[in-house]
């Protein structure tokens, strides 16, 4: 009997030890922990100083273009828009976890919002005297203040603002089976012929690249390691846990959620040509592959910069293999299988949609196996993930 | 005696698994209680994505369809025409560019802050006196059943409305003051001429987006069991169903979703909403939300006939019937636990049913489950204060359906504010509570007269769903 009574109290003692915290061995895991975070910091520092840094080039060759709109000069601002996609892709890896993309005041919203309001913002078929620039009435000047305030008028998502508007502008709308967007430079040039307002479009051109270069410039310096009380910093006090969290839900959210289902599976099931995000310069592949590859170069600790430098350092990859190897390799194969799934799927992008290209289908269940093994191996952290 | 040590170790090695995996460790009763959508119905999160999850065991092609439901509820519509014509058709009116708008984060809306912010999730439904064929309000002749207060480029909007707040104050039965805050609203700037004489304004918020498909899944003998039409058991509560049209089955149905109970299922609501808070056409509604008067609207392009095709729309209906409900918290903390009895106490759950086992669903995750939403999904008179003097359907002025109270704790963090009721008027859950009127009035005095402590215990157990 009293042994029983023992027994019990020991067993209640357990329960209420169990109840507040597990007993812990110690975590030989917590530097690479703290390395892997401060790489995190610096993969996000690079491909943001990056994003900004293209964004620079790319208004300059716009402010050369409207100072002097030629055929040239225009293929020039395209090349640089082009350019400029390729570090901003591989950023989009740092969204779903309320850093400083997403926080208030949204600055994804106005970067990278996407359906684009076409006729609100210029001529279309259908409507030529359509959009923000051929309203004289209502907007007799366009300046950074009216975008910003036409951006806020009517949702939490914007319309007229970013890289899909530039886009738009620089291309036109889309309606070849074969390539991109066709706008004719003289659409910018006065007395071109080809459109009216030219000077407005030449203003409204202008005003957004100028607004996209200020909000890549804040969400920057958020990253900036020499920013004081910056997003950076906090971050970089935050407990492993919080930081595993992270991670793990942000590459398992985009992985799964965004990449595989809202930006593939939603194109393939719709068939809809152009029910992609950069419709208008069909360069939507290279989105895709960006966002896979922007996922490997998190996880694995390894970000190519637009000048050829690498960052790199003990990543997640490392903190997994370090407690669960098998794990940390079946997730690298998956992550690269990815990215060489999304490179597979044929260009343009609006094509393979059409076509009902099966490297699609692949690509969407690769990334959600991928999303699924993130949250399993997070589970084995005690980190719970929610798709 | 070695049995009960087995049973024992047993029970202990269950609780430590459980303790493992999981962050509270509860006995088996509040287990259940914990998951208040039900074992499939229920995620555990309490992040600001808490809303936006879907429910567990959904099928493969469920399960991808929820993803294109997802993106064609979260992204703006665009107006027409457009090269992504899968998305454009927005409007000629609109009072939001999606449904994630009103719904941000399938959360839920609230009034403006400020004079002219628009899109927040508020919107004023219109009404003359009469009812129209199906027995439903009499539309406006010049602005139909809603005044949109956006339009396309080049189609005015209907109007303005501003919001005045009156405060009124008021204090508990021990000295503690409050004060509750009474909407004026003031239209202004109609485009299309005067009101009619006898119009009838009802404001209505956006609600969040959780749980919808259980409360689908309800079934019919289950809701109707509560209704107390004439008060036959004398306790001042009645309970009335209201029965409406059904567009999509051509018949008169029992309503159970918006805040009259004036829609009878979420396919009827989502197509109801795309028209007529954005313009978006759809096979059960295949025609421009225009009246007679309203040339411009009637005569700018349309997006496509329907706007959204049956293809992306049926998956938005899935989405909205898939979100999950966020589990209880802090369903240890003894506050919570006399909170809970304290609601009963007060008579509160005679009206906030506190638990169903749903019926069979479309959806099979949803069949099933055993669910802790809070409603009857009855009419109620709430009083003359909450009034709103638009009848709907059977619903006369003063009724208004029982809201399902889960998710009501996490709103704050979703949707950065924490405004209830049908227009938002309450800027907390204590004031919707002194907001009770009508068939409520007597429970609202029971929490009244409760100290400071028991007041509290009731609004912890409040905020731990």
């Amino acid at each position: 009997m009293k042994k029983t009574f023992i027994f019990f109290t020991i067993a209640t003692i357990s329960l209420v030890s169990c109840k507040k915290e597990d007993p812990k061995p110690m975590d030989l895991s917590a530097p690479f922990k703290a390395q892997a975070k401060e790489t995190y910091t610096k993969i996000a520092w690079a491909v943001y100083e990056d994003s900004y840094l293209t964004a620079v080039t790319l208004k300059s060759k716009v402010d050369a273009f409207v100072a002097n709109p030629t055929a040239q000069g225009l293929e020039e601002a395209k090349q640089a828009w082009l350019d400029a996609r390729e570090p901003y892709g591989q950023s989009e890896v740092f969204r779903f976890t309320d850093g400083p993309i997403d926080v208030d005041p949204g600055y994804e919203g106005y970067i990278n919002s996407w359906p684009l309001d076409e006729s609100f913002i210029d001529y279309v078929q259908g409507n030529p005297t359509s959009g923000i620039i051929n309203d004289l009435v209502n907007f007799p000047v366009i300046d950074k203040a009216t975008l910003i305030n036409q951006n806020q008028n009517g949702s939490e998502t914007n319309i007229a603002t970013g890289y899909h508007a530039i886009e738009f502008l620089l291309w036109g709308q889309d309606f070849s089976a074969s390539g991109p967007g066709n706008r004719n430079f003289l659409d910018f040039k006065d007395g071109g012929g080809t459109a009216t307002n030219e000077d407005r479009r030449r203003a409204y051109l202008s005003v957004c690249t100028e607004l996209l270069v200020d909000m890549l410039e804040a969400v920057k310096d958020q990253w900036d390691p020499n920013g004081s009380g910056n997003y950076r910093a906090n971050f970089l006090t935050l407990s492993d846990d919080a930081f595993l969290q992270k991670i793990f839900g942000q590459t398992a959210v985009l992985s799964h959620n965004e990449l595989a289902g809202e930006r593939l599976y939603v194109a393939y099931e719709n068939g809809n040509q152009e029910d992609e995000q950069s419709c208008f310069s069909d360069n939507t592949h290279r989105d895709i592959i960006l966002d896979a590859q922007g996922i490997q170069n998190l996880i694995e600790g390894n970000y190519k910069r637009v000048d050829g430098s690498i960052v790199s350092g003990t990543s997640l990859y490392h903190v997994i293999a370090l407690s669960f190897s098998d794990d940390a390799t079946s997730i690298k194969t998956m992550i690269d299988g990815s990215v060489t799934l999304a490179e597979s799927i044929p260009a343009p992008f609006d094509q393979a949609i059409i076509n009902q290209d099966a490297s699609i289908l692949s690509t969407v269940h690769n990334l959600q196996d991928q999303g699924e093994k993130l949250v399993t191996i997070a589970a084995k952290f005690n980190i719970t993930i929610t798709l | 005696m070695r049995r009960s040590i087995i049973l024992y170790l047993f029970s202990i090695s269950f609780l430590c698994v459980q303790c493992k995996k999981d962050s509270f460790v509860i006995s088996p009763y509040k287990a259940q209680s914990i998951y208040s959508g039900g074992q499939n119905g229920t995620v555990i999160d309490e992040s600001g994505n808490a809303f936006g999850l879907q429910v567990n065991g959904l099928g493969a092609q469920e399960k991808l369809d929820f993803f294109v439901g997802n993106s064609f509820f979260n992204q703006n519509w665009v107006q027409s025409p457009s090269s992504t014509t899968a998305r454009d058709g927005l409007g000629p009116m609109y009072n939001a560019r999606s449904c994630s708008g009103c719904h941000f984060k399938d959360g839920r809306g609230r009034p403006p802050q400020y004079d002219g912010e628009k899109g927040t999730g508020l919107l004023l439904r219109l009404s003359i006196s009469g009812q129209n064929a199906v027995g439903g309000p009499n539309p406006s002749f010049n602005y139909g059943d809603q005044l949109e207060d956006q339009g396309i480029l080049g189609v005015p909007r209907e109007g303005d409305y501003t919001i005045q707040y009156a405060e009124m104050p008021g204090q508990y039965p021990d000295g503690t003051p409050y004060s509750l805050r009474k909407p004026i609203y003031t239209v202004s700037n109609l485009s299309y001429g005067a009101f009619e004489s006898d119009i009838m304004i009802s404001p209505r918020v956006a609600p969040q987006m959780i749980g919808l498909g259980l409360l689908e899944a309800i079934s019919k003998s289950d809701i109707l069991a509560h209704v107390d039409e004439n008060d036959g058991d004398g306790d001042g509560i009645s309970g009335r169903a209201n029965y409406v049209w059904d567009p999509k089955n051509q018949t008169t149905d029992l309503g159970r979703f918006g805040w009259k109970a004036n829609v009878p299922g979420i396919y009827q609501q989502v197509c109801g909403a795309f028209l007529g808070d954005m313009g978006i056409t759809t096979w059960l509604f295949p025609d421009e939300n225009c009246t007679g008067i309203q040339s411009d609207c009637s005569m700018a392009a349309n997006g496509g006939v329907p706007e959204i095709e049956l293809s992306n729309l049926e998956p938005v209906v899935l989405y909205s019937q898939t979100l999950g409900v966020p589990a209880k918290r802090n369903a240890d903390d003894p506050d919570v636990i006399f909170g809970e009895s304290l609601l009963t106490t007060l008579q509160c759950t005679k009206c906030h049913v506190a638990q169903y086992t749903t019926g069979i669903h479309s959806v099979s995750a949803l069949s099933n489950q055993v669910i802790f939403p809070y409603t009857d999904l009855l009419l109620h008179d709430m009083g003359n204060e909450l009034a709103d003097n638009r009848p709907d359907f059977l619903a006369n002025g003063n009724e208004w359906r029982t809201a399902p109270l889960w998710g009501i704790g996490l709103i704050p963090t979703v949707n950065n504010h924490s405004f209830l009721l049908h227009d938002g008027r309450a800027r907390s859950i204590e004031e919707a509570i002194l907001w009770h009127g009508g068939e409520a009035e007597n429970s609202r005095n029971l929490f009244m007269k409760l100290n400071a402590k028991e007041r509290n215990q009731v609004l912890k157990f409040l905020r731990s769903f």
